[in-house]
């Protein structure tokens, strides 16, 4: 694969400048329920049988933070700050230790949320929109975010259900007092949620995807939008030297990319509180 | 979210900051124990003190697991619990509260280990600003001296061993305690800490500390009777 030089949405981790990463970095997004964890299994396995190495990871599974942050949750008094600074740390135990390494390694790597799941449930809880935004700007910009899109959180009930799982207390927002039961508190917590990730979608260039199909339309989907990134990779690699590749994308892939859009997200959270 | 200097609680806050070493825990306590006997309700809050972060900061301390962005955020979530549990109830309920190691504690440690100057102060801009923020300031050899005959064995964070300035860990201390130091220094003027010279008789120290707290005090006092 072509050597890419990655950018950081906003200050990044001490020791992490901008390097080339050989690897590609893929975020499947979405809120709870929607397939997250399923794609990434079908996608996983397609890309190893096509003879890639793959690493996945998602929200509360870093060596550090994950289980402080499940013991914490279990006690239903975690507090919304606290809550979300738990978040960012276990986020940054993952890009250190296993997206970064695993990226220069040259490895695809398979993120169920990333960032925008954290601010989404901050912003949802208060937090201040630039705050949240800040302290992530250590993230890396991913190659590609899929955001897994349903148009109501009623669509996400049966889903629920059938699953299984029934309604989690923080999935519900139980935290947050918005309604009398875990039904109607669910309904209104992932109403909220959704809203701002299709704020988010413009801000950060998602690709969505309609997440109520079939899993099958779904999943090739996904593969055929991950096979071309891959593919365009292959092709470059044959026109350009990586040297030269290299200074192509850091000129086109500035962190503009977010610098530019950011202010506009800030004035709407300041309107909003 | 209200952030830094925006906070307007009755209460007041009195932090307590410094090198390890520079007798500012024995001052707060000395404070304390007068504030009580003054007949005010006094609430105590110490660094590192949230029970939801204590066991994972425990463990990656032994498993040396934390890296300095790591170990930045990890203590802002557990300042993050103290603010929302210690820190700001007492506050609303007009109390006093006294800190041990506040919010310039992390902005030294984790600058002196190479995190971004800017991005932790953003980090904890949900921290309430101190009535009053004292700096106990000692020599750097002073504290050094204090910290190093009292203890058998310097941790490994502690002596900023993580950050291979030096291989003994009394060296590599000496290095970390240096660049702490001129953290606190560039933040007097930027926060306005309060400076007390640590090196005069603890006695002196205590009295200089109980005028300026006074002062706040008589203040609020005042306008209460209005």
């Amino acid at each position: 694969m072509k050597v890419k030089e990655k950018v950081f949405y906003g200050t990044p981790l001490p020791g992490a400048e901008r390097e080339p990463y050989s690897g590609k970095l893929i975020v499947i997004e979405g809120t709870d329920g929607v397939g997250r964890s399923t794609h990434i299994t079908i996608l996983r396995s397609w890309l190893e049988s096509r003879g890639h190495a793959v690493l996945d990871t998602g929200m509360t599974r870093s060596v550090l933070a994950g289980r402080g942050i499940k013991e914490a949750k279990e006690g239903h008094t975690l507090g919304r700050l606290t809550m979300q600074l738990f978040y960012a740390t276990d986020f940054a135990d993952r890009l250190e230790n296993e997206m970064l390494p695993a990226l220069r390694a040259g490895f695809i790597v398979l993120t169920d949320r990333y960032i925008y799941s954290a601010i989404a449930r901050a912003v949802v809880r208060g937090a201040d929109p630039a705050w949240i935004r800040a302290i992530y700007g250590i993230a890396l910009i991913p190659d590609v975010v899929f955001y897994l899109r349903v148009r109501s959180a009623e669509e996400l009930v049966p889903r629920m259900l059938n699953s299984g799982r029934g309604f989690d207390y923080w999935e519900s927002g139980m935290d947050m007092n918005l309604g009398e039961d875990f039904y109607d508190s669910f309904v209104e917590y992932q109403t909220r949620l959704l809203r701002e990730f299709d704020r988010m979608s413009g801000e950060y260039g998602f690709r969505v995807l309609e997440a109520t199909r079939s899993i099958r339309r779904v999943a090739s989907d996904l593969r055929r939008a991950v096979a071309r990134i891959l593919d365009e990779d292959a092709e470059a690699v044959e026109d350009v030297t990586p040297v030269e590749a290299q200074v192509a994308t850091s000129a086109t892939r500035a962190p503009g990319q977010a610098m530019v859009t950011r202010p506009v997200e800030r004035q709407e959270g300041t309107a909003e509180r | 979210m209200i952030s830094y200097g925006n906070h307007r609680f009755p209460g007041k806050l009195f932090v307590v900051e410094g090198t390890d070493g520079s007798g500012k825990s024995t001052q707060l306590a000395l404070l304390h124990q007068w504030l009580k006997a003054e007949g005010y309700p006094v609430f105590y809050s110490e660094w590192n003190s949230s029970s939801l972060v204590k066991d994972t900061t425990r463990r990656a301390k032994k498993r040396r697991l934390f890296t300095p962005a790591t170990f930045s955020l990890l203590h802002a979530t557990d300042f993050a619990d103290r603010t929302e549990r210690d820190i700001i109830p007492p506050l609303k309920a007009g109390a006093i509260v006294l800190a041990d190691r506040y919010i310039y504690t992390a902005f030294a440690r984790d600058v002196a280990r190479g995190c971004d100057r800017a991005w932790v102060r953003e980090t904890y801009k949900f921290a309430v600003k101190p009535t009053v923020a004292f700096f106990f300031r000692a020599p750097l050899d002073v504290a050094i001296d204090r910290i190093v005959s009292a203890r058998p064995r310097l941790k490994y964070y502690e002596a900023g061993m993580d950050m291979g300035w030096a291989d003994d860990e009394e060296d590599s201390f000496k290095i970390f305690q240096g660049r702490i130091l001129e953290e606190y220094d560039r933040m007097v003027d930027e926060f306005n800490l309060t400076v007390i010279d640590a090196t005069r008789s603890i006695e002196r120290q205590q009295r200089e500390m109980r005028r300026i707290v006074t002062r706040h005090l008589k203040k609020k006092k005042k306008a209460a009777a209005l």
